[in-house]
Order: C-alpha cells, then sequence, then structure tokens
C-alpha cells in the first residue's frame, strides 16, 4: 500500500520506531490492541536490543515494534512495512531495509538535526537522500515540539513532556487508520493512575496527535481496515510466553495439582514467571531462584512433593539446567522445562529469535537421557502445548521439555479465548497407599509404563529416589549391570510410549504432490503463507509442520512418502532435518535454513520454494 | 511404634533396611545415630507423624544419608541439595525437610544455594558434615580445609583460606546455627532437636571425622572427652559461658574481643562470665563464638545462634492468603477473559 487516496485497506504493516527509551514498545502494543478490539487479524512483531538504553540516537539503540492488522486471516507480521513511524535519524537507518518500495514513512523533524546525524552515523545532511529514499512518501511533522505544544498548559517539566511524544505519533497513526482512541484512554488512566497528570498529559498528546492529523492537509487522506471475518466467539490479544503462563494455569486446574514455577530471569523468557508470580489468586507459587540451577532443582522438589512443577528459561539456561534434567529423568518425575530460544551459542543475540536449541533439547545431556520435546508454533498456540506439556510431563511422569522462541514469545495475535470444559483432566497417577505385596516405587503401570507419584507426607510409602541408577521395582540403588540395561531401555520406552496418546501427523494441503515443506515451532507462520501463496498459484505444494518432536507422532513416514520432494526449513543450520534423518529414515531431507536471528521472510521462502519446484 | 500416641517413635522406626556402606569408622555413623534418636524426641514434641519427615541430600559421603534412614528421601546432584529441599518446603510447609550436605556440596559446589536458603530463612534444617576434606572423590581439599593442607590436589599445601560454616551462615543473615562433633552423639541429638524446633534455615554444623584422608583434622581439640572438655565450650542459652575439665576458665568480653579467663585468677568470678544469649538479634557476639577456634580459644559447641525471624514459608503463606482474599480470579476462565475483549458473532 501507498499513502495514495483510497479509503478501504485489505492489510498493512506499520512499524513503529526509535530511541529504545521512546516507548516504541509500548506504541506499538497500544496500536495493535486497538487493532485487535476493532476486530482485525493482527500479527505482531517487537524487535529491540538487548541493551536498556544503549547510547541516545545511535543505531544499536533503535527499537522497533511492527503491526501487520488486516481485513482477513495472516500468519505473519508481515516481511516489510507500508508505514515506518521513525523518531530520529537512527530509527530511521536501522529500518530502511524493513520497507516496502513505495512504503510512507514519517519521522519527527525537531530530532533530525545535524547532532542526532551524526550520532546514526549519516555522512550527509540529507539522509533520505543518503538512504536512497527519495521515492517514498516522507513526512516531517515536529512531532516534539507539537507534543510539549499539546501539554503546555499542565506545567510539566521538558523531559516529562516529551516523554509524550510516542502517545502524539500514536494518535497521528489513529487518525491516519481510523482506530478508536478509547481503549488508549482507558489504558493510560489506568497506568498512571497514581499520576494523573501524566495521565492527562498523554491523553493531551495522544489527542493532540490525532487532531494534527484531521486538521493538516500533509496527510491526504485517511485510510481503514475492515474487521476480518472470525470464527464467532470472545477474542483477546494474547503474547506467547503470556499463554505459557496460562497453560501452566490450565494444567494445573485440570490436574488438581498446585503449580510451582522456579525459575531465573533471562530474556526473552522471564514474562513467563513475572505473569505467573501474578497468579497467587490460582494458587501458583513462584520461586524467583539464585540461579538457573535452583530454578530447575526447586521444581524437582516441588514435584516430588507433589506440585505440578515447570522451570523456564532461555539457551544459556537450558544448558545450566542440563544436570538436573537428568535427574528428574532418572527420578521419573513430572516437570517441564521451557526454553524460549533465543540466538545461540553462549550469550549470543539475546533479544533475536532462532531454532538453534533443538539438538540441545534432545541430546543435551550426559548418558541415554530421552525425554519428551514439544515446540509451539504461534503466539496462541503456546497455550494448547503448555498444557499438553503439563499433562504429558504429569501422566507418563516424566520431563517435558517445551520450546518457543523469541519471536513467538513476545508476538501477539488475536485469539478465541476457549473454554477449560474443552479441554480434557490430567490424571496423574497418584497413590494414596501402598498396594498388597508392598509398595514399589519403580513398579509401572503397563500402558503408559509410568511409575506412581507417591508424595511425602503420605503413610506407608516412604522411599528414596536419587539420581544414582534405580533398581526397576525397589528403586534402590543398583550397580546391577543387567538392571541399568533394563532401566536405560525402560527410560527410552516410556518416552516412546508418549506417541500413542498424540494426535497422528497432519498436512496442511494435498497428501501428495511435488513439494513437501516441513518445519517445526516459531516458523508456522511463515511457512503456512509461503506454501498458501504458492497454492494459490497452482503449485503441488504441501506443508507439515511438528509440535511434537519427540517422540514423532504417528503417520510420519506415510505424509513423506507421498511427496516428491522434502524441503526441511529451519532457523539453524539443519538440526531437525539431522534429527529426521535418524528418527524418520529412508528419505532425503532437503534444507533451507536462516541463522541471522530473524524469521523467515514470507518473500525469500516463496522464492526457495519456486526453486525446489523448478528443480 | 507404641500404640498409646500416634506421635510416638524409637529409633528403629527410622532405620532403614539398606546396609550402610561408609568406611568402618567413619564419623558418619554416630552422626546417623543421634540422628535416628533426635527424630522420634522432634516427632513427640511437635507432633510430626513419621511420614512428613523428608531428607534431602547432594553428592558426597554423607549424601548417602537419606538411604539409611526410613522417611522420605531425595539424593539430589551436586551442591543442590538446598535448592531441591527449598522446593520440597515450598510445595509442602507441612513436612519437616532436612537435608544432609558435605563441606564440599554446601560450601563449594552449592555454595550459592547455600547462602540464598539461608537468606531466604525458608524452613529447613540442614546438617552440615564438616570433614575438611572430599572423601568420595578419594581425598582433594575442601573449601574448608586449613591453609597449607596436603591433599592430592594441593601437594604442596593449600594456598586458599578456609571457610569457617558458622561465619558464612550468619553472614548470609542466618537465625540458626548450632556445632557440635560427631563422638558427642547427646550433644548432637540435642542441637538436632533445637534446629527442628526453630522457624526457618537451620544449620548445624557436624565435625566429621574422615578417617581414611583426614583422620584426626579435629584431634587437637576433639580426639579425647579430656581435650574436649577442656578446648571446647558448649554454650547452653542462659547458661554462663564456663568450660573446662574442672569448669574453671569462661569467657569475659574486653571492647571488641573475647577473652579465656581462669577463675579465682586476677579475681575473677563467676558474675565475671558471659551469659550464653542465644536469641540475641545482632549477630556480632555469635560471629566471635562462632570464629573462634584452638589453641586460642576453645572451639564452641552447642546452638550458637537461635533468633525467630519471618520465615519463607510463613510469608509466602500469608501472601498467598492475602492475594487469594483480594484476588481477580478463582478459576482460569475468569482469566482466560480478563482485560480487553472483543466478540465476534
Amino acid at each position: 500500500m501507498t499513502l495514495t487516496p483510497r479509503t478501504e485497506l485489505d492489510d498493512v504493516v506499520i512499524r513503529f520506531s526509535g530511541d529504545s527509551g521512546d516507548g516504541m514498545q509500548m506504541t506499538g502494543t497500544l496500536f495493535s490492541d486497538s487493532s485487535a478490539l476493532q476486530g482485525n487479524d493482527i500479527a505482531t512483531f517487537p524487535d529491540y536490543p538487548a541493551e536498556i538504553r544503549a547510547p541516545q540516537g545511535t543505531v544499536a539503540g533503535v527499537s522497533g515494534f511492527q503491526v501487520h492488522f488486516a481485513d482477513h486471516a495472516i500468519n505473519t507480521p508481515g516481511d516489510l512495512c507500508d508505514v515506518l513511524v521513525a523518531m530520529n535519524p537512527a530509527a530511521l537507518k536501522a529500518n530502511a531495509r524493513w520497507l516496502k518500495s513505495h512504503a510512507a514513512i514519517i519521522c519527527d523533524s525537531d530530532s533530525f538535526h545535524e547532532k542526532n546525524l551524526q550520532r546514526a552515523g549519516f555522512k550527509t545532511d540529507d539522509p533520505i537522500a543518503e538512504l536512497g529514499l527519495n521515492d517514498h512518501p516522507i513526512f516531517f511533522p515536529p512531532i516534539s515540539s507539537m507534543t510539549r505544544d499539546a501539554v503546555a498548559d499542565l506545567d510539566l517539566d521538558l523531559k516529562a513532556a516529551l516523554k509524550c511524544k510516542n502517545i502524539f505519533v500514536l494518535g497521528l497513526c489513529y487518525y491516519l487508520f481510523d482506530r478508536h482512541l478509547d481503549h488508549t484512554i482507558d489504558f493510560l488512566q489506568r497506568k498512571f493512575a497514581k499520576k494523573p497528570v501524566i495521565a492527562q498529559a498523554n491523553i493531551q498528546a495522544l489527542k493532540g496527535g490525532y487532531n494534527y492529523g484531521a486538521n493538516t492537509h500533509a496527510f491526504a487522506d485517511t485510510y481503514s481496515v475492515k474487521a476480518a471475518p472470525s470464527e464467532p466467539g470472545i477474542y483477546r490479544s494474547i503474547s506467547g510466553n503470556q499463554a505459557i503462563a496460562w497453560g501452566f494455569l490450565a494444567a494445573s486446574e485440570k490436574s488438581g495439582r498446585p503449580l510451582f514455577c522456579g525459575s531465573y530471569p533471562i530474556t526473552p523468557a522471564t514474562a513467563i514467571l513475572e505473569e505467573l508470580a501474578k497468579r497467587k489468586d490460582l494458587g501458583a507459587k513462584t520461586l524467583q531462584a539464585e540461579d538457573e540451577i535452583a530454578g530447575i532443582c526447586t521444581a524437582i522438589g516441588a514435584s516430588f512433593a507433589g506440585h505440578f512443577a515447570v522451570t523456564t528459561t532461555s539457551g544459556p539456561g537450558l544448558s545450566l539446567k542440563s544436570e538436573a534434567i537428568g535427574l528428574a529423568v532418572m527420578t521419573e518425575l513430572p516437570l517441564v522445562i521451557v526454553d524460549v530460544q533465543r540466538g545461540g551459542p553462549s550469550t549470543g543475540l539475546p533479544t533475536k529469535t532462532e531454532q538453534s536449541d533443538l539438538g540441545q533439547a534432545l541430546w543435551g545431556r550426559n548418558g541415554e537421557c530421552p525425554l519428551v520435546v514439544i515446540a509451539a508454533s504461534t503466539p496462541s498456540d503456546c497455550f494448547h502445548y503448555a498444557f499438553w506439556s503439563g499433562k504429558i510431563a504429569m501422566e507418563h511422569m516424566t520431563p517435558v521439555l517445551f520450546l518457543s522462541d523469541g519471536f513467538i514469545a513476545n508476538g501477539t495475535e488475536p485469539w478465541r479465548i476457549p473454554s477449560m470444559s474443552d479441554y480434557p483432566a490430567i490424571h496423574p497417577p497418584l497413590i494414596q497407599e501402598a498396594p498388597e505385596g508392598g509398595f514399589m516405587p519403580y513398579a509401572r503401570d503397563a500402558e503408559r509404563l509410568a511409575r506412581s507419584w507417591a508424595l511425602p507426607g503420605t503413610k506407608g510409602l516412604e522411599h528414596r529416589i536419587g539420581g544414582l541408577e534405580k533398581d526397576f521395582l525397589k528403586g534402590s540403588v543398583s550397580y546391577d549391570p543387567d538392571n541399568h540395561q533394563r532401566m536405560v531401555q525402560m527410560r527410552a520406552a516410556k518416552v516412546a510410549r508418549v506417541q500413542e496418546y498424540l494426535p497422528t501427523q497432519t498436512v496442511i494441503g494435498e497428501p501428495e504432490g511435488d513439494l513437501l515443506i516441513v518445519g517445526w515451532g516459531g516458523t508456522y507462520g511463515h511457512l503456512l503463507s509461503a506454501v498458501q501463496s504458492l497454492q494459490a498459484e497452482g503449485e503441488k505444494i504441501s506443508l507439515c509442520h511438528f509440535h511434537f518432536i519427540h517422540p514423532l507422532p504417528k503417520g510420519v513416514p506415510e505424509i513423506f512418502r507421498r511427496f516428491r520432494r522434502i524441503l526441511v526449513c529451519e532457523l539453524n543450520s539443519g538440526q531437525m532435518a539431522a534429527y529426521l534423518r535418524t528418527a524418520c529414515p529412508g528419505f532425503e531431507y532437503l534444507q533451507y535454513n536462516k541463522v541471522q536471528g530473524l524469521p523467515f521472510t514470507v518473500s525469500e521462502l516463496q522464492a526457495a520454494f519456486r526453486q525446489q519446484l523448478k528443480a | 511404634m507404641n500404640e498409646s500416641s500416634p506421635y510416638k517413635y524409637l529409633p528403629a522406626d527410622f532405620r532403614s533396611d539398606q546396609e550402610v556402606k561408609w568406611c568402618p569408622g567413619c564419623g558418619d555413623h554416630a552422626i546417623l545415630n543421634s540422628v535416628l534418636k533426635a527424630l522420634p524426641e522432634v516427632a513427640e514434641a511437635l507432633h510430626y507423624r513419621h511420614e512428613r519427615f523428608t531428607f534431602v541430600s547432594g553428592i558426597g559421603c554423607s549424601s548417602r544419608f537419606p538411604y539409611y534412614v526410613n522417611t522420605y528421601g531425595f539424593h539430589g546432584i551436586h551442591g543442590r541439595a538446598t535448592a531441591i529441599a527449598t522446593g520440597v518446603k515450598v510445595a509442602n510447609p507441612k513436612l519437616s525437610v532436612w537435608q544432609i550436605s558435605g563441606d564440599g556440596d554446601a560450601l563449594a559446589i552449592g555454595g550459592n544455594h547455600f547462602i540464598h536458603a539461608i537468606r531466604r530463612n525458608i524452613d529447613i534444617n540442614i546438617l552440615l558434615f564438616n570433614n575438611e576434606i572430599y572423601g568420595l572423590t578419594k581425598g582433594q581439599y575442601s573449601p574448608t580445609s586449613k591453609l597449607g593442607k596436603i591433599t592430592k590436589t594441593s601437594p604442596y599445601g593449600t594456598i586458599e583460606h578456609p571457610f569457617n560454616p558458622g561465619e558464612v551462615v550468619l553472614g548470609a543473615r542466618g537465625t540458626f546455627f548450632a556445632r557440635s562433633i560427631d563422638v558427642e552423639l547427646t550433644l548432637t541429638q540435642q542441637c538436632l532437636v533445637a534446629a527442628a524446633k526453630h522457624d526457618g534455615t537451620s544449620v548445624v554444623e557436624i565435625l566429621q571425622n574422615c578417617i581414611i584422608f583426614n583422620d584426626k583434622t579435629f584431634g587437637d581439640f576433639a580426639l579425647s572427652k579430656e581435650l574436649r572438655a577442656e578446648r571446647t565450650i558448649t554454650l547452653r542459652h542462659g547458661e554462663r559461658m564456663i568450660f573446662g575439665r574442672n569448669r574453671d576458665k569462661g569467657l569475659v568480653q574486653i571492647g571488641m574481643k573475647l577473652m579465656v579467663v581462669t577463675l579465682g585468677e586476677g579475681g575473677v568470678t563467676e558474675d565475671d562470665i558471659l551469659i550464653h544469649n542465644a536469641h540475641e538479634p545482632n549477630p556480632g557476639i555469635h560471629m566471635m563464638l562462632a570464629n573462634m577456634s584452638y589453641p586460642n580459644y576453645p572451639v564452641a559447641l552447642g546452638v550458637i545462634r537461635d533468633v525467630p525471624d519471618h520465615t519463607y514459608d510463613d510469608n509466602l503463606r500469608d501472601q498467598v492468603e492475602e492475594v487469594r482474599a483480594h484476588g481477580a480470579y478463582h478459576d482460569v476462565d475468569a482469566l482466560l477473559h480478563s482485560g480487553d475483549t472483543w466478540e465476534v458473532k
């Protein structure tokens, strides 16, 4: 789209960008919430630096928030934007690469002065020419000074007044795209309830921006994006991290086991701990541990004592938890470990997204140490798979490693709120009294191969477990060679048995064809969009997207067999492809990989798929 | 088990069927006996049923302990016993949680968890078996090994200053610290019962002889009853700090220092001797007592510090009750519908 006179649009991507202190994340969130409330489908992508306040005005300190809103179902936050809001020269420079060919640009002219141009690394006083943006419609409203004027009657100091400039630009965008102000006004009143002057200033800035848009002729027309037709129901907007937290609460409620979360803050997983910390009303206990290891070890202790225990982290934290995960495997206790993946190795790219922890999730422990690996694929389905992680962990008495990533963790989308009555009960194998012949801590039920969960405090079930190899029945320490092999095989068989309880793998599109795209986790939206666009062109292409990775669901070879080529697409160098070569041998797995700390773009996927279809 | 009271047990009720595999002569045997005697006393005093006792350990010789006690037991991984015990207690505050760790487990690999449990004042009882050596890995120095100690990994003597566990506990805002010696079975038992009665993190350091790799490391003051009488002092709350075979020595405070005096010498009378106040919130004198070492001082034994303070468990329970009384949501359905929602018809 361009800002040509046209009132109705079906699809818009807007990217807010500025200094990391400029409030761009909040601006983008408010815009997307208002759009969702007006019935648009939305997808968002926060793109921010790891530093809280990198040097002001520099490209390193630019924080961005992209909102895609449409009158139809969308799967991604969009590759490129139709409108870029750049609060300073650095923001313009950092985001020029994300512009569609005729995208409109709105810059705060007050911030485009010599000093800021220098800070952003411009060599001339004409950043537009320097970036080759002359063909774009560019608007230079004096946002800072107009914000100051909008709040002039409130006697704020200059710094406080200028803090409202993000809300001014939000108001301007609300005018341009015909958004309602009421939700944002409510939000500001709530957020600044204890500082009514600040609330008032922001509301005046919001209206100021809106009125500026309405009164000036700089912007030729306003645009509207109609509500997207969706399934009837009550909707809300939800992020991946929030959905994980709520999915765990749901599993706790359905199992009757109180929730315990032992975690150490780490980007981009922290919001899960923060969300659960609020939920003491639902009986959730959170413990902000002294380190990652204490996070998982407190969770293991809580699990031993009968809670539904989880620990949340990102890649570096998962490394630290490895030994304790082995302990949970050995003691056969329910536990969910969440890894919100980011760019690695080491500290890597804390705020960027990647899928490079799959190998670690599958194999990153000493000994033969199998567990269930599940990956969510959208912000809202994090709820569903967090619930399933809890169900599997508790019913099968096994740790489950739940993979999310920075992209879906922070991204938001509308979600049709499910009813808890639609979710199944969870039946952990709790035991209240010793069976005839005495209690055997490692005796198993024949179906799931799960041992029973005997909670400390229960009379007559006193027993000892731990990290040393266990006797296959008594659970006491055993160095017997045959017992060890038997237990290694039993632990593997128990996890493999989970397959019987998983939905059969499905394929999106025709069940046979020329090209099968294989993906897993958070790349779903981009892969789906690219596949659907080629399907619309008549190509015989389908998508097989995995949520259950270990064990694989049933039906996978049957799907793979019916395609001429299989292309495994992932944001790493080929970890899923390598896994499939052993877990589902007999097929040639072609690879499409990207490791830039960024999601796929639909256009690059389309190009890659076309190339395979031609081959 | 005695049928007359539901809380009356015998030491045998707490002994497991597992064969005890510590070396003959190891101090751990004596400590196990003290624990087996202490548990019935704790059960009766606090009205705990057998099944409420839970033992958690890390890795090391001492960490095999849970296998030998017929209670709920969890043998964890190296250094993490404190974190596991914390999780057990948070999940079920009704349990009587006992952690068994050695000096390596608690103060080296698990040092971080140790100090943070103490800071939180979570109501667990930590038995710190201090033998100043790594036994299970066959004789390397530990964070409590004396400076200059020659071991397999310090063939020329260590060049590291050791931790004094009591000092670490008090530095981490500990509310309970006691010290005993493996061979002092009755005193150990008394310290354990006091630890169980204390609300909050209780640390009992037990000086434990490793007969194989560090024999007689405490020998200069602990080898015989006579030496212990002369070179240690057993502190009891409300009693004067008097020691010696003839109970003729005592501690006085001069300025910022403690001093050993002999009763009757230089006009010193019993009235001059300090009275032990384990409940004193200011840890200053407790720190001085915990830091006393032979030969300048007698080594302090008994309950050195026992101060009431808010526990993590109580604060958690109160906060949960408070939030639940005023909380917005009573089930997940309500939570899912909270905040901004819209309807599509």
